[in-house]
């Protein structure tokens, strides 16, 4: 009875449409993150206009694509913005976007909780300021409480405080979790890859070994209250695979449109490499997801490569593309962060300086001086930035507790 | 958010398929080769329709008077009725369901 290959082979084949898909509206930003995954700060003059944003939902709608995860830069900062979520909520998209909360006023949190159809993630890099603004700016952390207040007083609820997970920040766990609860938000975590300007400061902040196994075990003992939009399936290495669809969806179920129509495996992805078309070139999204070249080579069986004879393969699947990547490693072997210790292995034998760089670079290029870091190795010579996107969003897949259910079957038929 | 939760439902399923039920108006359902994606736009939840027919005995669900009917119109036939009715259970315990008045 029912289907004759497991769900999550479905999902690794591809679906006719993004299951969710991650918008960059801009990259202008008015913060400058020093992990920023899109190298954000300036617009770019090509971004799409009103008009093409509009064509987009028009053909989102037609795919039935639910929702989508708008980014940037700093999303809010396009004078369109509020007009391009009520047009996607007219044409039955929600919208769940990201922002550092500097425009989220108390007159737009109210507006915010009167649609049904609009969630917010505020990101946040740290429980207190020394640690957040070491990395997102100085004064971002009070900016971001402001919004968190203004949502709460709003009375909008379950608004999400987006953290990606530092070497800094994860002492601070449990602290980011008292922050949600204390506004009735719900908290996501997500990984730091070293995309974007990310990249740079990928050796100082990403987590420690010892780091990830705590969080496993804490996201664990969290389950799906807390959100990590698919992030972590690294980790399912370590055995107990976390809620969700443990599996790299990149140019399977998600994808992103970036601000010029730049469509991308994946949000961690902005790179030549990964880039299977542009809306305007192709006439629209659809050709792009259903027919482009890289997106068709993703969706074949992948090879495990140097990964072949682990006995996590089958959990991990050799984790994140993009990590691999931008760190010097072939895709066909270890994450750089593989729990099994075979990343740093292999990062051992990548010739310094010999990873590809990022495609494009929006930062901005007045240099500001960042706040102190704890720990830095470095002084910080570029600021520029935003928060990073993730790529899935909730976790969509999360509902169960059997290891079927962890697929989001919930409401399968055996 | 108006996100409904229906009245609690019979954990068994046994009932489930006496009373007559409809797709939550916050729900889409897309078809898809493996059953369909279900998203609830007020819990912000999705689910996976692993069976097409499943979808089929979804989409007869607003007419029939009883979802025991519904599974009927969609050929389920009487020894897969249990499977069926917990999934049933599942989609309104999720509120991706709501009983009608």
């Amino acid at each position: 009875m029912g289907v004759t290959i497991p769900l999550v082979e479905h999902f690794a084949r591809g679906l006719d449409a993004p299951i969710c898909l991650t918008w960059e509206l801009t990259y202008g930003c008015n913060l400058a993150c020093r992990h920023c995954l899109s190298s954000s700060g300036r617009r770019d003059p090509r971004e799409l206009t009103t008009a093409e944003a509009k064509a987009v939902i028009d053909e989102l709608e037609d795919m039935q694509v639910f929702y989508v995860n708008i980014g940037g830069g700093e999303p809010t900062i396009r004078s369109d913005f509020w007009e391009l979520v009520d047009y996607a909520n007219a044409h039955h998209i929600g919208v769940k976007f990201s922002t550092n909360g500097s425009r989220i006023t108390p007159e737009i949190a109210a507006r915010l909780a009167s649609n049904h159809y609009v969630d917010v993630q505020i990101s946040l890099d740290g429980a207190t300021a020394a640690v957040n603004d070491s990395v997102r700016g100085v004064g971002s952390f009070d900016v971001a409480i402001r919004a968190m207040e203004n949502l709460h007083q709003a009375g909008f609820p379950n608004f999400k405080i987006s953290v990606v997970c530092t070497r800094h920040n994860l002492a601070q766990i449990d602290e980011f979790k008292a922050l949600a609860d204390h506004y009735d938000a719900q908290l996501r975590l997500t990984r730091l890859r070293p995309s974007g300007r990310g990249a740079q400061v990928w050796d100082e902040l990403h987590p420690t070994a010892t780091q990830q196994r705590d969080l496993h075990r804490w996201l664990l003992a969290h389950g799906e209250n807390v959100l990590t939009g698919d992030s972590f399936f690294h980790l399912a290495g370590f055995g107990d695979p976390l809620p969700g669809l443990n599996l790299c969806g990149a140019g399977r179920v998600v994808c992103l449109i970036d601000p010029v129509g730049d469509v991308y495996a994946c949000p961690f992805a902005i790179h030549e490499e990964f880039r299977a078309g542009n809306l305007r070139e192709a006439g629209g999204f659809a050709p792009i997801w259903r027919r482009s070249e890289l997106f068709r080579s993703l969706r074949e069986p992948q090879s495990a490569g140097a990964c072949a004879s682990c006995g996590a393969y089958d959990a991990c699947r050799g984790g994140c593309m993009a990590a691999k990547f931008f760190t010097g490693l072939p895709l066909d072997g270890p994450d750089p962060e593989c729990v099994k210790g075979y990343g740093e292995l292999a990062l051992a034998q990548v010739t310094p300086g010999s990873a590809p760089s990022p495609s494009a670079d929006h930062s901005r290029r007045s240099v500001t001086p960042d706040a102190p870091t704890p720990g830095a190795r470095t002084p910080v010579t570029l600021l520029t930035g935003r928060r990073p996107v993730r790529a899935c969003e909730d976790s969509p897949l999360a509902l169960g507790s059997s290891p079927d259910d962890r697929l989001g079957a919930m409401t399968s038929v055996p | 958010m108006t996100a409904t939760h229906s009245a609690p439902v019979d954990p068994a399923g046994a009932s489930v398929l006496e009373r007559g039920w409809q797709l939550n108006p916050d729900v889409s359902v897309r078809p898809e080769s493996f059953g369909a994606l279900l998203y609830h736009f007020g819990t912000r939840r999705l689910s996976f329709l692993k069976d097409r027919r499943l979808l089929d005995v979804v989409n007869h669900l607003g007419e029939a008077p009883t979802a025991r009917s519904a599974c009927a119109r969609a050929g389920i036939d009487d020894a897969s009725l249990p499977v069926f009715a917990r999934a049933l259970t599942r989609l309104a315990e999720t509120g991706m369901l709501q009983e009608r008045p």
